[in-house]
């Protein structure tokens, strides 16, 4: 971490989370966030792919960015990434069958994420490897958060259940849980973020308009 | 073969229809979202999609079928299927550049974009695990660009008109994109049952 101690690694992993996070901030490899979120624990579990590729293929790059040469950059990190999710692949076959016969083809196409390859590219091919594990780790983490709350959202809401366990008795709004449904709930889930955000900010502008209080 | 046929229509169908990729298998959203601005840029995309699904669909059949199946080297699939996208995209990169400087100007931003994109990848996935023939799979190509093209000319038609109107301020823009989406996703859960495979 020689040339690179500048980097605030707590403040590269909540970057992640919050500043950029993949689905609600930068709208970004939003097929899934749709696709296996109609239970917690497709979502759940989709979650935990992404964030293993992701901190991978960040340490892989990183460790390799000296040797690879620029010019074939791309299909480089395009090779180690999909490596690493055919090995993710073969470990959800074998350890959570269940949850692979339905999301496998959701696995298979992490490949073509486009919040992958662009971390790879701006981060982990300039940065050392602590580094980079970090922002991998801020990144998965993230998309895991927002994962599993569009996904509670859409359980809850659509089967009255969580983790497959029945927890409402009420007849529950179906249309959660299909296709349609999943669209709603990301628009609401979005709205809601961004509502909070303009609030967050309102508060902020009225507190240094008005600095009398000066000891908070 | 005229049984042959029915079933291949029917495949263009379902794969157009029933199964659209953006409505009910929820893939290439992001490009869904970022060209259904403007009319003519979602033209433009749709028929570029489509040609390049169509021509991925063939390559990957052949290269899966002839040579990954016989080598018995089918988890490569992934690494495989890429390599074949992103060099033929470069490919009729160049070509277009070449032939047609015309087309190019018009559609060779778009080629750039799709070899990141899910929905192209996710055509040889299916057919090679629903083990399609070289027709069928060419017809499922067909089938899931003409989706693709629906999906995106009605959404930027619907985006044209929605700049003029008021919509509540957090729900400005994408999240908005997202609840008119699900409407319509609503109209095609309509298809289901058309036609049974």
């Amino acid at each position: 971490m020689s040339s690179n101690s500048s980097i605030n690694l707590k403040e590269q992993f909540l970057n992640g989370i919050v500043k950029e996070n993949t689905i609600f901030k930068l709208a970004l490899s939003l097929c899934p966030s749709i696709a296996v979120t109609n239970n917690l624990k497709n979502g759940i579990f989709m979650g935990l792919a992404v964030l293993f590729v992701q901190v991978m293929v960040n340490a892989t790059i990183s460790l390799m960015r000296k040797v690879i040469h620029p010019k074939v950059r791309l299909p480089i990190f395009m090779l180690v990434i999909s490596g690493w999710v055919t090995v993710t692949q073969f470990v959800m076959a074998a350890f959570v069958p269940d949850v692979y016969s339905k999301v496998g083809l959701y696995i298979a196409l992490i490949v073509a994420f486009a919040s992958i390859l662009a971390r790879a590219e701006m981060f982990a091919s300039k940065n050392d490897v602590m580094p980079s594990i970090v922002d991998g780790l801020g990144m998965g983490v993230g998309f895991l958060f927002a994962l599993t709350v569009i996904s509670f959202f859409r359980e809850l809401v659509g089967k009255g259940s969580l983790w497959g366990a029945a927890l409402i008795d009420a007849k529950p709004l179906l249309i959660m849980i299909l296709p349609a449904g999943g669209f709603f709930a990301v628009g609401i889930l979005m709205a809601l973020f961004n509502w909070i955000d303009a609030r967050a900010k309102a508060k902020a502008s009225a507190r240094a308009a008005a600095p009398a209080h000066a000891s908070h | 073969m005229e049984a042959e046929f029915t079933k291949l229509f029917q495949l263009v169908i379902s794969a157009s229809l029933i199964n659209n990729f953006v409505f009910t298998r929820f893939l290439g959203l992001c490009i869904f979202f970022g060209v259904s601005k403007k009319m003519e840029t979602a033209v433009g995309m749709s028929i570029t999609f489509t040609a390049v699904m169509m021509v991925s669909a063939a390559i990957s059949w052949v290269i899966f079928n002839k040579v990954l199946v016989p080598l018995e080297i089918t988890f490569l699939e992934i690494i495989v299927f890429i390599g074949i996208i992103a060099g033929l995209v470069q490919l009729s990169d160049t070509i277009m550049r070449k032939v047609s400087p015309g087309l190019y100007y018009k559609l060779g931003i778009y080629l750039a974009l799709i070899s990141t994109n899910c929905i192209i990848l996710a055509v040889p996935l299916v057919s090679a695990g629903e083990k399609y023939t070289f027709i069928q799979s060419l017809a499922f190509g067909l089938g899931s660009g003409i989706g693709f093209a629906l999906a995106l000319i009605i959404m930027a038609s619907i985006r044209e008109k929605l700049e003029l109107a008021d919509v509540p301020a957090p729900f400005r823009g994408l999240p908005m994109a997202f609840m008119i989406t699900g409407l319509i996703a609503l109209a095609f859960t309509g298809f289901s049952g058309l036609i049974t495979l």
